[in-house]
């Protein structure tokens, strides 16, 4: 059984979203892999070796050859282990779910992230502003029961964050972006994301995430 | 085939723009060119990319694909001779993983020449060592893309022509002759291939371009 994959490792964090979308991908696909959890503070000399740019995780090694990106490794994934396609066919639509994953790495999780963790107030409702514009545009493009259509695809893995990490920061912070109000389509595709088979036996602990959060708020706000 | 309906939105400096100019040209494919003037926004464009705003805007059958890197796979999916991308799936990942490299050091540099002081000498350190990264990567080959030009030329396409303003518009070095001699020889494969050579914006109008956008960028408050 492991013949047919090769070898496969995977550098990860167990906190960020990043090394866990690349694990849902594997596991969608039944992929036999071996993890490695990584400490940031003391990086390994193989996540070093494997990742020289930029040094960091999520590293994916498939029989002895390093690749870095989650988006990247995705679309590899998916390239490599035909069964549950994460990607659609036609390069239109490709093209469209290629651009809502970006849209979700280059917009989405760096307006969250700081509109919850800046320690100026003005910045962060300028980038609560923008989280908002941004979580429009998702709420508008979701038009089925997943973004992928009746099956989880890339931006759904990709916007994993918004579905369980955004509410853990929410609740850390004491900020309110994703309301059901406001985003009816986005509130429900996060319940039915999370409770996905595969992805909820790869998420990290609720509790532990909203506590590293707090003491991540904590360190701003004390900072000023 | 599909080459009746190709329109695409862009403006005449930007190298982002010009990827796509060159992947359709590569490519033989006929396209209708619309040039935006990006510091006057046309209803257009506000249309066909209401997301970011900006282009290129590659249209296809009425239908608009945005990001530059997104248009190429785009293109060498719908157009397949001249193909810019392997076939070998890890070959295309780490052509994509170099991608994004290109996208983020593009902007390392651009920042580098429109800021100072330390600020400067930050980016400028941080561009440089991923140049000589880049130069492992392009050591003994004629083209990132092997013997022809490909998706990763492309994507690099910036520092053979657009970099060299940059640095003396900025008064810096990020590829230094000597140490970055395998990016040195590609530079010249690049610049004198018969599609690239055609296909360049004229390099005052850079210049002057380059000049305007430092000054806004000193004169603009960030937090």
């Amino acid at each position: 059984m492991a013949k047919e994959y090769g070898e496969v490792q995977l550098f990860g964090v167990g906190g960020s979203p990043y090394a866990r979308r690349v694990r849902i991908a594997l596991e969608m696909k039944g992929v036999q892999y071996t993890y490695f959890e990584e400490d940031l503070r003391n990086k390994s000399d193989l996540l070093l070796k494997y990742n020289p740019v930029h040094k960091k995780v999520p590293v994916l090694v498939h029989n002895g050859k390093p690749l870095a990106e989650s988006l990247v490794i995705l679309e590899y994934i998916d390239d490599t282990w035909g069964n549950h396609p994460i990607l659609p066919q036609q390069p239109y639509d490709r093209a469209l779910a290629q651009f809502w994953s970006r849209f979700i790495d280059d917009k989405c999780l760096p307006a969250i992230t700081k509109a919850a963790f800046t320690a100026n107030k003005e910045e962060r409702d300028n980038s609560a502003e923008e989280s908002l514009e941004a979580l429009q545009f998702l709420e508008n493009e979701l038009k089925h029961k997943f973004f992928g259509g009746e099956t989880i695809g890339l931006v759904d893995i990709a916007a994993g964050f918004i579905a369980f990490w955004l509410p853990a920061i929410e609740e850390a912070v004491g900020l309110k972006l994703l309301s059901c109000e406001k985003f009816p389509k986005l509130h429900k595709w996060g319940q039915e994301f999370t409770n996905h088979p595969v992805v909820k036996e790869n998420l990290p602990p609720r509790d532990k995430l909203v506590g590293f959060f707090k003491a991540r708020y904590a360190s701003i706000t004390a900072s000023k | 085939m599909g080459s009746q309906n190709v329109k695409l939105l862009s403006f005449l400096l930007s190298p982002i723009g010009h990827r796509v100019e060159w992947a359709l040209k590569l490519k033989g494919v006929d396209y209708e060119y619309i040039e935006e003037d990006i510091f006057n926004k046309s209803n257009l464009l506000l249309k066909l990319n209401p997301v970011h705003k900006k282009v290129p805007v590659l249209v296809h059958n009425q239908k608009p694909i945005a990001e530059s890197l997104i248009i190429l796979e785009y293109i060498d999916q719908t157009w397949k001779q001249y193909p810019l991308l392997s076939q070998h799936p890890y070959q295309r990942a780490l052509a994509r993983f170099w991608g994004t490299v290109a996208d983020k050091i593009a902007k390392t540099s651009w920042v580098a020449m429109c800021c100072s002081g330390d600020e400067q000498e930050n980016n400028v350190k941080e561009a440089r060592e991923v140049m000589d990264k880049i130069e492992e990567e392009i050591k003994g080959k004629k083209f990132f893309g092997g013997d022809n030009i490909g998706y990763l030329d492309l994507a690099f396409g910036w520092i053979p022509y657009w970099l060299p303003v940059w640095e003396e518009v900025g008064s810096m070095q990020i590829v230094d002759p000597l140490r970055h001699s395998a990016i040195s020889a590609w530079i010249t494969n690049f610049l004198t291939h018969p599609v690239i050579k055609d296909s360049l914006p004229p390099r005052d109008k850079m210049l002057v371009y380059s000049h305007r956008r430092k000054a806004e960028f000193s004169s603009t408050p960030r937090g």
